[in-house]
């Protein structure tokens, strides 16, 4: 049938297009009905459960001072983890896209652990290791040394599910771009500094942004892990994803609702920025081919 | 002598790139590393540079040993294959990279560092591209503002990795020609890799020839051309015929001038110019006829078969200039008799 209309067949289209009307907007119906039912109804019902006591009453729980504790701490995890991610992220990145070196594939295949490893397992491992019936526990509360329910365990174990963040967007992109350009910047006289900062951060500046983000997301909203190490202390070690579980069963449900309203709203930005970034990387990976000509 | 290598060796895995190189290239060359590939040009080019270290050995520039330096000490200016051009900063400040780079103490004001980028863009005549971003060049301008950029800090060696390999070859031809009047003008000792024996020939004023990580010969492009010092540099620089003396039939070899009594080698290697061919008087007893021929410009390639009493037929190739053709008037399949005037011999 194509081949009888001209102006159809001119257009480089996929063939799935030929599918029959009734087939396509089935799937888009599917599509459009999954989202809304699994990603805008609960995201509504999580900003209309927060004001149903009206602006003042979701004001006052998110001012009341465990939630501010818990803001506070959430923030705090998140100032440690992301950078510590990004050196970790970059220097990993670096040594496997730039070096030949022996367990250089065991280093891609650890760095994935943390994505396959279920959160609540990296908490226990902490536990196990720092716990007080754990194999430094006790030479630790000797030292009155805290790990465990307190802050230190929550950075560690954030730090366990979201060091892969950053190393994972950087290792293709930086394997994409290849070395000529901070050979080149060495060649001309300029320092390692220099060639990291002038040449090597503005190649990989999208792509590093992209994992910081999706690394920032995950610090502010890790649950399991945290919840493991954490002892729920209010106040002490309560992140925002433990406020609101508190809060939660407490029947508490506007403070709960109030507090998920916030990581709610970091998910739409994250994504919005992401998308933002996604593209920006896209246009820095085809001119990196394109030079590559 | 402006750069010595002196017993360089390096090895990848149990591959050796590089044994044993020695390698003196006085001020001011233009010399081709040339070899086919893997046989460790630019491994060793690298090496000069500093981006590789070698194995053993030790690299000398301007008498200085600087093995141990890095590639930033050495003072050395780099073109690479695939230009390495910064793509997120314009013409201006690629060129201006180097100079802006230098430690405070010694580095240009703006206005010193704008006056010396635009003379370099106007030295590579492309002063009207300063504010464009590389990827909106043509690949021959990328070269040669990479080339620019590697002049701004006045090397007192310049490298050049493939320079135009990767270039259209209409674009190449121009400039190799570019390259080589620019040196003239420049005379800063440079050393390209190559592995087109034409390029070598036409850009340098000393070819090194390479080969499994040896040198099998250096030398200006006619002594590489004219003595060949060993049947790869033979075969490798042009074309060339292959006779062996052993198998072939020495009344036919005897017949076109080779001297079979008393012979030099084993081997007689034979360029296609240094054969003449001629009408012969006597069809039936000459087993050579023209096949084929190519028109090469001003020259023209005769695709002679010879065939042999007890060997296979084989094909020869000569060259002659077009004038000296049109007056022969040949025609295909018309037999011959063949003069050899002179031939390289090899054991």
């Amino acid at each position: 049938m194509s081949a009888m209309n001209p102006s159809f067949s001119h257009r480089a289209k996929p063939l799935t297009l030929n599918d029959s009307a009734w087939v396509r907007h089935t799937l888009v119906v599917i599509s459009l009905l999954t989202i809304g039912l699994f990603l805008i109804l609960p995201l509504a019902t999580v900003l209309i459960a927060a004001f149903a006591k009206g602006w003042s009453t979701y004001a006052a729980s998110l001012s009341e001072p465990d939630a501010l504790a818990a803001m506070r701490l959430t923030l705090l995890t998140a100032a440690i983890t992301v950078p510590l991610t990004t050196v970790f992220g970059v220097s990993a990145s670096w040594a496997i896209a730039r070096f030949e070196f022996r367990g250089k594939n065991l280093l891609i295949t650890l760095i994935d652990l943390p994505f396959s490893v279920s959160p609540v397992i990296a908490g226990l491992i902490y536990v196990l290791i720092f716990g007080a019936q754990g194999w430094i526990g006790p030479w630790l509360s000797d030292h009155d040394i805290k790990i465990i329910f307190a802050v230190p365990g929550i950075v560690l174990a954030t730090l366990f599910v979201t060091f892969p963040f950053v190393a994972r967007e950087l290792i293709p992109l930086m394997q994409e771009i290849g070395h000529e350009e901070e050979e080149a910047a060495l060649s001309l006289g300029a320092s390692g500094w220099q060639t990291f900062f002038k040449i090597t951060v503005p190649n990989i500046k999208w792509g590093l942004l992209y994992g910081v983000l999706l690394c920032n997301a995950r610090a502010m909203g890790e649950f399991g892990a945290v919840s493991v190490v954490s002892g729920h202390i209010r106040g002490l070690t309560n992140t925002l994803p433990l406020h609101v579980e508190v809060s939660y069963n407490e029947y508490d449900f506007v403070g709960a609702f109030a507090s998920a309203s916030l990581l709610a709203g970091l998910a739409v930005v994250t994504l919005v920025v992401k998308t933002f970034l996604e593209w920006k990387q896209k246009q820095d990976l085809k001119a990196a081919r394109q030079a590559a000509e | 002598m402006s750069i010595t290598l002196h017993k360089i060796s390096k090895q990848f895995g149990t591959f050796k790139a590089l044994d044993n190189i020695n390698l003196e290239i006085p001020e001011g060359e233009l010399v081709a590393l040339l070899g086919p590939s893997g046989c460790g040009k630019t491994t060793l080019l690298r090496i000069i540079a500093g981006l590789e270290q070698a194995d053993q050995g030790d690299v000398f520039l301007k008498g200085d040993n600087v093995t141990d330096q890095p590639v930033k000490n050495r003072q050395i200016g780099f073109v690479f294959q695939h230009y390495a051009l910064f793509r997120h900063m314009t013409v201006f400040d690629n060129i201006a990279f180097g100079l802006r780079v230098k430690p405070r103490k010694q580095r240009p004001s703006e206005a010193q560092i704008r006056d010396k980028v635009h003379s370099l863009l106007q030295l590579v005549q492309l002063d009207w591209l300063h504010d464009r971003f590389p990827d909106q060049l043509s690949g021959g301008q990328r070269q040669r503002i990479a080339l620019a950029r590697a002049l701004a800090v006045e090397p007192s060696v310049l490298l050049l990795d493939e320079p135009f390999g990767a270039l259209d070859a209409s674009v190449r031809k121009d400039l190799r020609l570019w390259l080589r009047h620019l040196h003239h003008e420049l005379n800063v000792t440079s050393i390209f890799v190559t592995h087109d024996q034409e390029e070598a020939m036409e850009v340098s004023s000393q070819i090194v020839v390479l080969n499994h990580g040896k040198i099998e010969q250096k030398g200006t492009p006619s002594e590489i051309y004219d003595q060949p010092k060993s049947d790869f540099v033979s075969r490798f620089i042009g074309q060339t015929n292959v006779f062996h003396i052993e198998d072939d039939d020495h009344g036919w070899l005897k017949s076109t001038g080779i001297i079979v009594d008393d012979p030099k080698g084993i081997v007689a290697h034979v360029r296609p110019h240094n054969i003449s061919v001629e009408k012969t008087a006597d069809p039936a007893n000459s087993p050579v006829y023209l096949k084929d021929w190519q028109h090469l410009g001003g020259t023209i390639r005769l695709e002679l078969q010879r065939n042999g009493n007890h060997s296979p037929a084989t094909t020869i190739y000569a060259e002659m200039p077009n004038e000296q053709f049109k007056e022969l008037a040949l025609q295909k399949g018309e037999h011959v008799t063949l003069r050899i005037k002179h031939a390289h011999w090899f054991n």
